[in-house]
């Protein structure tokens, strides 16, 4: 049973060996391709407004940019800059007129800079026809938080999900959390700062 | 701040307003400008179309050998790009090396990242560590104008508990093994550092100096565009005082190459 399989196997092979010379005949027409011409949108710019609970002196509005490299399908390195406006601590509110800090020292700006993480890349679906590719994503970022009159070394953790209605343009919902030393009034304490927002993104 | 803020709230109006009242947001706006795309004939046996730009995404569509292609645009290891029969879908580059080859490259699988990675011209990268006890934070640009050889620009902040130091520096690297994965390094700089102790505390004046540098690291090829880097600074700061400061610098951080 085994031997004429195999005699029937060896044979077309043999016949193309011999019949046309050479086995590999790839026959691909390659045309030349320019790599460097193909429009890359490996960069996001973006804007982003919310809310920011700066720990003791309330929740103010925060608006900030930011920039992110896409490294790969699963990293990111993003940038951030975002500005807000202290409000006033309770024990200013409640004492009257003691006042903590000038008005200078209320603006409140925050930097970071880190890496990104798509855990969970997807597809979402509005009714049958409509697809939009998403993630939800990790960041984790190293920057400074300058408040109070002072520069403090801040780290940043949150996450987020990004949504991206046509190639270029995505919407984010963030959430952060900012994780400082601070001393005020000369006790030393470690501040978190979460942070909520939305961003509008366009890839470039 | 008032106009800054004032701004980015316009802009970010500007774009949404943008979005919902241009046509071409939601509408595919290459339709017929096919003659604006570079087209490939595919050479693997087939590729495989996925509905996302990433690995998990589903395979809807197939385009065999000979078949053409039309090259869309490209985001991170993906290209985006249209079949024949009008089909869009996205195609990882590893499934399209042959493809993309031109006619005097020879097509070795694998290797092409690591070499991209050894010919390296530019590179950028962040990293955070250290600095004497307070929190650093780097962003460095690198030209590698040898296999062997690059120039690097940092820029630095350290912010410690008394303090918020800013230097900014220019160095060598030279990197001995080029071509290992993991692969040591050696550098020499020199730059501007500025002290600026916080004015709640102590009562002193902001300082700049000068500060020369020697460092040693490695870096550590990862995959793709990326690479991971950890180094040891000494820095020696010139100060106007009879004694120079000597500041050591532990980081660690993640570059990409290009």
């Amino acid at each position: 049973m085994v031997m004429p399989l195999f005699a029937a196997e060896e044979s077309p092979e043999d016949e193309q060996t011999i019949g046309v010379g050479s086995i590999f005949d790839p026959k691909v027409e390659r045309r030349e391709v320019e790599r460097e011409a193909i429009d890359t949108e490996d960069w996001e710019i973006g804007a982003y407004y919310g809310i920011i609970s700066i720990e003791d002196f309330g929740t103010s509005e925060l608006v900030g940019a930011r920039v992110a490299y896409h490294v790969t399908e699963d990293f990111f390195i993003e940038g951030s800059y975002a500005l807000s406006t202290a409000g006033l601590s309770s024990f200013e509110r409640l004492s009257g007129n003691v006042v903590l800090l000038t008005d200078e020292q209320r603006e409140y700006t925050q930097f970071n800079i880190g890496l990104g993480f798509n855990l969970l890349p997807g597809e979402g679906f509005i009714g049958e026809d409509l697809a939009f590719t998403s993630s939800l994503y990790l960041l984790a970022a190293l920057g400074g938080t300058d408040f109070a009159g002072e520069q403090h070394s801040t780290i940043m953790i949150g996450g987020g999900y990004r949504v991206l209605f046509t190639d270029w343009l995505a919407v984010h919902l963030t959430l952060k959390e900012h994780i400082y030393d601070i001393e005020l009034l000369g006790s030393a304490k470690t501040a978190n700062d979460l942070e909520i927002s939305t961003s509008i993104a366009i890839y470039f | 701040m008032q106009r800054i803020t004032f701004a980015i709230k316009a802009s970010l109006l500007y774009i949404v307003l943008l979005s919902f009242f241009s046509p071409s947001v939601f509408a595919e706006d290459d339709g017929d400008q096919d003659d604006q795309y570079q087209q490939v004939i595919v050479a693997e046996p087939f590729v495989e179309l996925r509905t996302g730009p990433g690995r998990g995404y589903p395979i809807f569509h197939i385009v065999e050998r000979d078949e053409l292609l039309t090259l869309i645009k490209k985001k991170t290891q993906w290209f985006k790009v249209r079949s024949n029969k009008g089909r869009e879908g996205w195609v990882h580059e590893d499934n399209m090396q042959k493809t993309l080859l031109t006619k005097d490259e020879n097509f070795q699988a694998g290797t092409s990242s690591q070499e991209e990675f050894i010919h390296r011209d530019w590179e950028f990268g962040v990293l955070g560590g250290d600095f004497g006890g307070a929190t650093s934070l780097t962003l460095y640009g690198g030209w590698n104008f040898t296999q062997n050889l690059s120039t690097e620009l940092a820029v630095s902040q350290a912010l410690g508990n008394v303090s918020d130091i800013r230097f900014a520096s220019v160095s060598l690297v030279h990197q001995a093994f080029p071509e290992w994965r993991v692969s040591p390094f050696v550098k020499l700089g020199a730059g501007i550092i500025q002290t600026k102790p916080f004015t709640t505390l102590i009562q002193t004046l902001d300082r700049t100096d000068e500060v020369v540098n020697i460092g040693l690291g490695i870096k550590t090829y990862v995959s793709r565009q990326y690479f991971v880097r950890l180094e040891y600074v000494n820095y020696t700061i010139l100060t106007s005082r009879n004694d120079n400061d000597e500041v050591e610098e532990w980081k660690l951080g993640f570059s990409v190459f290009f």
